[in-house]
């Protein structure tokens, strides 16, 4: 065991704190206590069944456990409104307080946060791998599979093993469009798709600092691509500002921070006064380009969304870039805000009307296009830019059509063009 | 436990996506899942999983998403064993959890081939390649994950210890 006077990372205070101890080891095993235990209608039915095998009549805590059906909903076919059908029976038979349906749910990742579920200091677990977006917020936060969550539902504990630290500091200033989506696609280029593999992600530096909330929950949401456990970030102004909004003050958290002096596994200095516009082309996050070396690639489908970028940042920076203009006439253009407050900010702007006007599809919140699910599936040979997160071999479709990831700058410029393309080349 | 099987070789990066394509994610069969295990990623998975039933891969495999769906397919195909030079973290505790053997080996991706029958002794820690004559070592687990193992599942383990 760590001596008292060893420094610790963020990751390493929080899974202490919630394992009871005064500090824990990178590398050692802790059973520590959840705050959430979330899932979806993919995850937690399998989940439920996990559940009743152990044989309690009731959760360790009816609120803490989170349902959202978001992937396959308004439920595409038959087999999923049965799994959608198990959920809120189980939300209904156990008296899950948090349980958010059609019409009133969101994204998960979107919908926890903007609900003020989420808490500095938290730890976090969800049946969905990019549970890693509320690091955003200091938690610690990461997904895991069925079972884990049953457990978890079932003890109100996790097993995790703590994670030795990267840390990122992101220096200088950023080009005009560039956002967190960019910031994180060009990391995960740098450092792979395992670059991260167990770890805990601390992104840090002047950048972060100045980053918008929407565009950090970006980057926290991708560390899963590098194979992170944890995308963390500390407590500041902007975060304290935006939980006040949620009428979470100050001394309802705690807030964790790493030592000043303590040694991380890796760290990476990374100017971002030098970096473009990003896309990760097919197949894999890790494969990112300048936007402007692909200007070339002719699209289908552009999807604006997700549980990365279907916030309201997001879609003000779509509207921004589609005003007065129309979208290519081959190309599919989906928008989908990723809840229902997102939905009616958008609409109370005029962005759904921008939207529109320049012939996109909006859709209620879903998970659909990003996993391939409904709402925009893609045929053979076809290609998408896409908000999203993944773009592997048949993400969104057929095994022969192609993904390429995007911040929603470059999808609405690319809706418009066609093709592949930077926001200068579409506005006037 | 000792594995005696031919090898499926596999490289990089295997993901959930190519393991088990979300459009079968409406379903938590079991039987159903294993249908379409790989089938966009290898076609002939279904035929050469017949006789060959370790899966020996290189790094990062099951990356992606949370879906556990992605083992239970690998398991209900028939699948005794993967070894992977790395798993991504969620489908490793996934396996464990649901009680499909996954254990890493630095050497063993690089060294073993296609069709390759092997010998496992996962209590040893020794990989034998029978085909030819090379050993390696599989890398330790921690105790606690070896109890759920020992358990075939994690929910085993936990009806035990709640």
């Amino acid at each position: 065991m760590a001596a008292k006077n060893v420094p610790q990372t963020m990751a390493q205070k929080i899974l202490a704190y919630h394992s009871g101890r005064d500090y824990v080891d990178a590398g050692e095993i802790v059973n520590a206590g959840v705050d959430i235990v979330l899932g979806n209608d993919v995850t937690m039915p399998l989940a439920i069944g996990e559940f009743k095998k152990i044989g309690l009549d009731k959760v360790f805590d009816e609120e803490k456990v989170v349902i959202v059906p978001d992937h396959f909903t308004p439920n595409k076919d038959i087999k999923s409104a049965e799994q959608s059908k198990l959920l809120r029976e189980f939300a209904r038979n156990f008296n899950i307080k948090n349980y958010f349906e059609v019409g009133r749910m969101g994204i998960e990742h979107a919908l926890l946060p903007e609900l003020g579920l989420i808490r500095p200091g938290n730890l976090i677990t969800g049946a969905d791998s990019h549970t890693c977006t509320y690091g955003a917020l200091g938690a610690a936060a990461t997904g895991v599979g069925s079972t884990d969550a049953a457990v978890a539902m079932a003890t109100g504990k996790l097993w995790l093993m703590v994670p030795e630290s990267i840390k990122f500091i992101y220096t200088g200033s950023l080009k005009p469009w560039v956002t967190g989506k960019d910031l994180i696609l060009y990391t995960i280029g740098l450092i792979g798709v395992d670059g991260a593999l167990y770890k805990s992600m601390e992104f840090t530096g002047q950048v972060i600092k100045e980053l918008s909330m929407d565009s950090r929950f970006t980057m926290s949401n991708m560390a899963i691509e590098a194979g992170g456990k944890f995308g963390i970030m500390e407590v500041d102004a902007a975060t304290e500002e935006y939980l006040k909004a949620r009428k979470i003050d100050v001394k309802d958290y705690r807030i964790f921070k790493s030592d000043h002096d303590v040694e991380y596994e890796k760290i990476y200095e990374i100017d971002c006064s030098s970096i473009e516009l990003q896309v990760a082309a097919p197949h894999l996050p890790s494969n990112a380009k300048n936007a402007k070396d692909l200007k070339d690639i002719s699209i289908d489908q552009v999807v604006i969304g997700s549980c990365t970028n279907g916030r309201i940042e997001d879609l003000k920076i779509a509207a921004e870039i589609l005003d007065g203009k129309t979208v290519a006439n081959k190309v599919r253009t989906i928008i989908i805000p990723a809840t229902q407050n997102i939905y009616l900010e958008a609409l109370k702007r005029g962005y759904i009307e921008i939207f529109i006007k320049a012939g996109c599809a909006v859709s209620t919140p879903t998970c659909g296009p990003c996993l391939g699910g409904h709402m925009g599936v893609l045929a053979d040979g076809e290609r998408a830019v896409s908000t999203t997160n993944r773009n592997f071999v048949g993400r969104m479709g057929h095994p022969g059509s192609e993904v390429y990831l995007s911040s929603p700058a470059v999808a609405a410029a690319s809706a418009i063009a066609g093709k592949i393309a930077v926001p200068e080349e579409v506005i006037d | 436990m000792i594995i005696k099987e031919k090898v499926i070789k596999y490289g990089d990066n295997v993901d959930t996506d190519v393991i088990i394509p979300a459009r079968y994610l409406n379903t938590s069969d079991k039987g159903e899942l294993a249908q379409h295990c790989f089938e966009d990623f290898d076609t002939g998975f279904k035929e050469k999983v017949k006789d060959k039933k370790i899966i020996v891969a290189g790094s990062n495999f099951g990356c992606g998403s949370s879906r556990e769906h992605a083992p239970i397919s690998i398991k209900g195909s028939g699948v005794k064993l993967i070894i992977a030079e790395s798993f991504a973290r969620i489908f490793f505790r996934n396996a464990i959890n649901i009680g499909l053997p996954v254990t890493t080996s630095s050497e063993a991706g690089k060294y073993i081939k296609d069709g390759d029958e092997l010998e496992v002794d996962l209590g040893e820690g020794e990989i034998k390649d029978i085909t030819t004559g090379k050993t390696f070592t599989i890398n330790p687990l921690p105790e606690f994950i070896q109890e759920i193992i020992k358990n075939e599942g994690y929910i085993k383990y936990i009806k035990k210890v709640i």
